[in-house]
């Protein structure tokens, strides 16, 4: 018989509160197994571990290289770090980073809305040629199409100098002139990097109602001032998140700088990647290089952080 | 203010024909409103007075000046959306004021615009929010605001309510009515809702196909339809259209034979205009809220008649009562109190006064 009375119901409740306390270890297995937080956890697993694996271990792998000696045999803190600060070809790299990432960033943002602006504008039937075509710089693999751009630039035998010399232009060193193989990084940069922008504003184009613009119309807007008022409004955080993605990989890209002039003339045209591997591969120093390539890290979070929380604060007003 | 024009005019999308040559004159304050069913032309009749689609042939002109080339902002119209096309990264007195602020109007004036607007809507309190944080209805008040600080020549809607729930779409329609009165400016109004062209209107037009079906004020269209889309579009539920044959009848005068033996007299005052199509199959069409239960003493021009009820549908205020006339189901519009059961006999009384013959060939009302 079950005790029904308020005492009765008392003591059961007590007993159910007492419980837990007096299980054995093997029931509160079972139970912990039973939750579904658990279940959650174990489904999250194999992600956890890939996450791991893949991104926290050679993480923090390496800033642990980052602090050991050239042998790495002795744990010397920030003394790389430190080292790096005193020499002036550091800084240059440091300069010349910035320099391509945001000039080749802020042009590929730029032609990116332009063309798709105007991919936008064609008739539907032409559009997907157009847009299958200006995505091919981004489909060959980079570091073969800088093959074929450091062809063209070659001062003796390439396409550039011979149509200059048609029109009776200068003969330029491309590739041997410091100001011009910094300008020769950044266009090849600029070629391969502008198809991902195309594409981003496209979708983000065609995402904005079409009676935005008819409104703004009646409104009396003119062209221009659609494009200031409506578009890039509706276009901010799909500009910003790109101009983040890009300024990441483009402060980490490799294969520009490394074909078409290995870092040089004179070591100016180096990025954080080639010197790092300069220093870290070829001259053997590893935490020295990775120091370097980590050099990268609080800049781009920082940057993160500040667009991030725009695109965060934009999102909560639209 | 201005009055609006269309002559002859043609949309073409390439081979289809939305609009085939429409005639329209709109006076001056005057609140018209397209009414028809999808793909009619209607929106696109309003886009194109908008300028928003071009004209493919023909003429629109606005106070009397031809605006076929004008483009949209050059031709003093203001124009409310179905979504509303409101400027979401815009607060809402930033999207009320954003034409004002192209055409470079001073501050004091932008502000003290709009508040007036904002005042008429109801909107005040809004002003600084933005769009996502206002509900169906207010964005509906903020995009009429918009179109009245304009103070436009012609304000043009484009199924406004289409996107509100029942209950707000009848409180908006009041308002939207109660602004025109209050400001007075000649209106184009695009709906696919009979109640609301009705109720709206000071003239309706009726599109069908692209050609304007009949033109004319509401009571117009409700009492002597022209044609059978007419007087099947306009009234809800529809009006019945039964086949009959119209005959002599045996104490002179006409009848028209419906089947099942049901005959109803022609009103003596239609025979004349009836007479030269006796003998022929004819639609017999009466709208259900003429077709009632008996109360008290019969009026001339009313029959009474006999049926079993097939479906009841009992409304609150009224009781849809649902017959078989051959194969034609025929609706009736009664008193709730003195509706029977399904498959239950009722006596139903025609009102006859509001009669239709149509012709089946040329769909017109005889």
């Amino acid at each position: 018989m079950v005790d029904t009375t308020p005492r009765g119901l008392a003591a059961a409740a007590a007993t159910m509160n007492r419980a837990p306390t007096r299980r054995s270890g093997g029931a509160s297995l079972r139970v912990l197994a039973r939750r579904r937080s658990t279940t959650a956890f174990l489904f999250a697993l194999p992600l956890l571990a890939v996450v791991g694996g893949l991104i926290v271990y050679p993480g923090f792998y390496a800033i642990y290289l980052s602090m050991l000696n050239k042998a790495q045999t002795k744990f010397i803190w920030f003394g790389n770090y430190t080292f790096l600060f005193t020499r002036d070809s550091f800084w240059m790299v440091v300069q010349q980073s910035v320099l391509f990432a945001v000039t080749a960033v802020f042009f590929k943002a730029l032609i990116g809305v332009i063309t798709a602006h105007l991919v936008n504008n064609l008739p539907a039937k032409g559009q997907r040629k157009w847009r299958g075509m200006l995505l091919v710089p981004w489909v060959i693999p980079l570091s073969l199409s800088t093959l074929g751009w450091w062809w063209m630039f070659d001062p003796t035998y390439s396409a550039f100098n011979w149509a200059f010399a048609q029109i009776g232009g200068p003969h330029i060193h491309w590739l041997s002139e410091p100001a011009w193989a910094r300008f020769c990084t950044i266009l090849v940069n600029v070629w391969y990097g502008s198809p991902f922008f195309l594409i981003m504003y496209l979708a983000a184009l065609k995402s904005v109602p079409g009676e935005l613009y008819e409104a703004a119309s009646i409104d009396g807007a003119s062209a221009w001032q659609k494009l200031i008022h409506v578009t890039l409004p509706m276009m901010r955080n799909i500009i910003s998140i790109t101009v983040l993605f890009s300024l990441i990989v483009t402060f980490a890209n490799y294969d520009v700088v490394r074909v078409l002039t290995a870092g040089g003339p004179r070591d100016t045209t180096h990025v954080f990647a080639t010197w790092a591997f300069l220093l870290g591969i070829q001259s053997g120093d590893i935490p020295l290089g990775a120091s370097v390539s980590l050099f990268m890290l609080p800049i781009l979070a920082i940057s993160a952080v500040f667009i991030l929380r725009g695109v965060r604060r934009r999102g909560r007003e639209i | 203010m201005a009055n609006v024009a269309l002559r002859k005019v043609v949309k073409k999308y390439d081979r289809t024909e939305a609009v085939r040559g429409i005639d329209l004159d709109i006076a001056d304050k005057e609140f018209i409103v397209l009414v028809g069913p999808s793909g009619c032309g209607k929106s696109t009749t309003l886009r194109m007075i908008a300028g928003l689609e071009e004209v493919t042939d023909g003429e629109i002109l606005i106070g009397g000046d031809l605006v076929n080339d004008v483009p949209p902002k050059d031709r003093d119209i203001a124009m409310v959306f179905q979504n509303y096309a409101l400027y979401p990264h815009m607060t809402v007195y930033e999207n009320m004021s954003f034409g004002l602020r192209l055409k470079k109007f001073p501050k004091a004036e932008i502000k003290s615009r709009v508040d007036h607007a904002a005042g008429i809507l109801g909107i005040t309190e809004l002003l600084e929010r933005r769009p996502r944080q206002l509900s169906g209805g207010q964005r509906q008040r903020v995009a009429m605001g918009r179109a009245i600080v304009r103070n436009p020549r012609v304000f043009l809607f484009d199924e406004p309510l289409s996107n509100l729930d029942a209950k707000l779409r009848v409180q908006m329609r009041t308002e939207i009515k109660k602004v025109h009165q209050t400001v007075k400016t000649t209106t184009v109004y695009v709906t696919h809702d009979q109640i609301e062209a009705m109720t709206l209107a000071d003239r309706v037009v009726v599109m069908n196909a692209g050609t304007i079906e009949q033109l004319g004020t509401p009571h117009d269209l409700y009492h002597t339809p022209r044609t059978k889309f007419v007087a099947g579009f306009i009234g809800s539920p529809a009006m019945n259209f039964v086949n009959c044959k119209l005959v002599e009848a045996a104490g002179g005068g006409l009848s028209t034979r419906l089947g099942n033996g049901l005959t109803f007299k022609v009103p003596p005052d239609r025979t004349q205009r009836y007479k030269s199509h006796v003998g022929r199959e004819l639609l017999f069409g009466l709208r259900p809220e003429h077709i009632t239960e008996p109360r008290g003493d019969l009026r001339p021009d009313c029959q009474e008649f006999d049926v079993t009820l097939d479906v009841v549908e009992p409304m609150g205020m009224e009781t849809m009562v649902y017959f078989m006339v051959e194969d034609t189901e025929v609706c009736g519009r009664v008193n709730p109190a003195s509706a029977g059961a399904p498959g239950q006999p009722m006596r139903l009384v025609a009102e006859l006064g509001n009669m239709h013959l149509i012709d089946p060939q040329t769909e017109a009302v005889i």
